[in-house]
């Protein structure tokens, strides 16, 4: 077995989280991972990407994991955007069981409910920013001019109320991301999961969208969960959950974040 | 009808690429239309001719008669019965008798059909008012093709020779007072048309004939005693059945062409989902459902079919509606095919044709987009993120 691309002893012992089981735990918590296992076949062997976490988010938490490449915190994130299920114990979001969910309720969870920013933005190219912003709104049949009105609240939130028309190539990368970060909060999730969402930016640009990000997080209560290795990311997060191996090593509060 | 938006904005915003395939696969549209039109155009045009030239609206034939049997026609040959006669009367049916006979055109011996024919009929477009006049000699009226593999021409001199009702060898000039064009290659070659009365004289058969055709506007189909009735089903059924094979073989073009541009729409669309992978894994992120994206790229492809559709319409509509108005100049000899065409062809673009043809494509084409989509749409969310 390999455990995130490092040789394992085969006969390991118990795998153990660094956060015991109950001490985050209880039936409040917006995101609840109980016992959560992660494999991948990689040939011959497995891969132990998320190794028996336990971890809960509350609402309305500014939260990261960090770690290296390969510790298991994109891994994380998926599962908990419904992207992906674990192999095996539980992962329950908004009351939703990840691991028994269909393909049709988890695509409708996260239309609803949960916003995505990616390292790479992600934003389709054949659309302007408004009808990108727009998209989420469409598949959820929101009426025209509610929908115009809530993409153009979206856009004045990350500052692009003016570049609507505009394609994404016409975008530097500071202000695609932010039009993604739009697209994630227009539809007001009760969750946002960023996945290295400062990887393509410089300082001045990561600095403006963390900024935007803690002040809809204060704004709308939004939960917003990060997957960084970003040490300019790090210092705005009011909690920090360090994985590696796929084992939960260390959960955190900053103490300028208390 | 977000499918249909969202489909519509992916092909407009691939550019090139979208318009490439939408030429080609218009080609295959004015190529399918444009076929199966000369094909419509050239039954149609050989059934009008065969109607027109002999077979008007069904005929009544004697019951021993059978055009495939040249023996039979020492017997199939008789008086006209009442019923029939009364539509004769009226010019509503046209008598003809038939035997078989020699002609020696150039010290060559030929076997013809000798057929007598009223010469004031208006029944069918043979130009039979020629025969009419007595000058002595019979006059013959005989098809061009006829006169051009006999080597006859305007007043010649041709000894006939035939059998009268009593089975007497009897012989006879006949003087070619006209060669007629017609586009009935049935009757266009080794037919001798002589007046009836003429003919009846010389065969020992008064008021007898072989077969009866009738006018264009009567109905009429009622059983006749020793007569049978034939419908144009049945005189034309050798016609179509032949014209169905040549549609058969020219469906192997346009099966060829419309392959090509599926063929063309599979490798986009395939190449294009590939491509993609990483927006198909954006959409499943903001919520869309495996079902969804199949939809949303099956009608991407199909759209392909749609936009061609209307490429095709604006060119192929001008040049449809040019052809159908002013029709194709045929190469000479085209009739030595076996098609009496004509000059002329004008090909027959209906409506039926070209809704047919525009629901082949598209489901074609739909059905070569959602095979790719189907597959690709079973990928991870997250292995798609990743473009894997």
């Amino acid at each position: 077995m390999i455990r995130c691309g490092r040789t394992q002893n085969p006969n390991p012992g118990p795998p153990v989280a660094v956060i015991p089981q109950g001490e985050h735990m209880n039936d409040s918590y917006l995101i609840k991972a109980e016992q959560l296992t992660k494999t991948f076949p990689m040939g011959p062997t497995t891969l132990v990407a998320l190794d028996n976490i336990n971890v809960g988010f509350n609402k309305g938490e500014f939260a990261g994991l960090v770690g290296p490449s390969g510790s298991g915190k994109t891994t994380l994130l998926n599962i908990i955007g419904s992207l992906d299920i674990p192999t095996s114990g539980s992962m329950e979001v908004m009351g939703e069981k990840i691991e028994t969910l269909s393909h049709k309720k988890a695509a409708r969870l996260r239309n609803h409910h949960i916003g995505f920013i990616f390292q790479i933005f992600n934003l389709l190219p054949v659309y302007t920013v408004f009808e990108n912003v727009e998209f989420p709104l469409l598949l959820q049949n929101i009426q025209s001019s509610t929908r115009k009105q809530m993409v153009m609240d979206a856009l004045k939130w990350v500052g692009l109320a003016d570049r609507s028309t505009s394609k994404p190539s016409q975008l530097s990368g500071g202000q695609s991301q932010r039009v993604a970060i739009a697209r994630a909060i227009v539809k007001k999730p009760a969750l946002v999961l960023a996945d290295e969402p400062t990887a393509n930016l410089d300082a001045k640009n990561s600095h403006n969208i963390m900024q935007t990000m803690i002040q809809l997080n204060e704004d709308l209560e939004t939960t917003f969960i990060f997957a960084t290795h970003d040490a300019k990311v790090m210092q705005y997060l009011k909690r920090i959950i360090t994985l590696d191996d796929g084992i939960i090593q260390n959960d955190e509060t900053p103490a300028k974040a208390v | 009808m977000l499918t249909f938006k969202l489909a519509f904005k992916n092909i407009y915003g691939a550019g090139l690429i979208t318009w490439l395939n939408v030429i080609a696969l218009s080609f295959a549209y004015v190529a399918i239309i444009f076929i199966q039109g000369l094909i419509s155009g050239m039954t149609h045009q050989m059934e009008t001719a065969n109607i027109n030239a002999q077979y008007g609206n069904g005929q009544y034939w004697h019951t021993l008669y059978d055009p495939f049997d040249p023996l039979t026609l020492e017997d199939a040959h008789g008086k006209i019965p009442a019923e029939l006669q009364q539509l004769v009367e009226q010019k509503k049916a046209l008598p003809i008798l038939i035997r078989q006979a020699t002609i020696y055109p150039q010290g060559r011996m030929q076997n013809v059909l000798l057929k007598g024919i009223e010469t004031d009929q208006t029944i069918l477009t043979i130009p039979t008012s020629s025969l009419a006049g007595d000058n002595g000699s019979i006059p013959a009226l005989i098809g061009s093709r006829m006169a051009k593999t006999m080597g006859l021409n305007l007043d010649d001199d041709v000894i006939v020779r035939w059998r009268d009702a009593n089975g007497m060898f009897d012989a006879d000039e006949v003087k070619i007072v006209a060669i007629m064009n017609t586009n009935a290659s049935d009757i266009d070659n080794g037919q001798l048309w002589i007046p009836i009365d003429r003919m009846r004289k010389m065969t020992s058969m008064p008021n007898e004939a072989t077969m009866l055709v009738l006018h264009k506007d009567l109905h009429f189909n009622q059983p006749v005693s020793s007569w049978q009735y034939k419908d144009l089903n049945f005189l034309l059924k050798d016609l179509r059945a032949a014209m169905k094979v040549e549609a058969i073989g020219d469906s192997l073009f346009y099966i060829v062409l419309l392959l090509l541009a599926m063929l063309a729409i599979f490798d986009t669309q395939f190449l294009s989902l590939n491509r993609r992978r990483k927006e198909m894994g954006t959409l499943m992120a903001l919520g869309m459902t495996r079902s969804d994206l199949i939809k949303l790229f099956t009608m991407e492809g199909a759209m392909y079919a749609l936009l061609a559709a209307v490429a095709a319409a604006i060119y192929g509509a001008p040049l449809f509606i040019y052809l159908a108005s002013n029709g194709i100049a045929m190469p000479k000899g085209v009739d030595n095919f076996g098609y009496g065409i004509g000059d002329v062809l004008y090909p027959i673009f209906t409506f039926d044709l070209i809704l047919k043809t525009v629901l082949i494509v598209l489901i074609i084409t739909t059905i070569v987009s959602y095979l790719p989509a189907r597959k690709i749409a079973k990928l991870n969310p997250t292995d798609a993120l990743r473009g894997k």
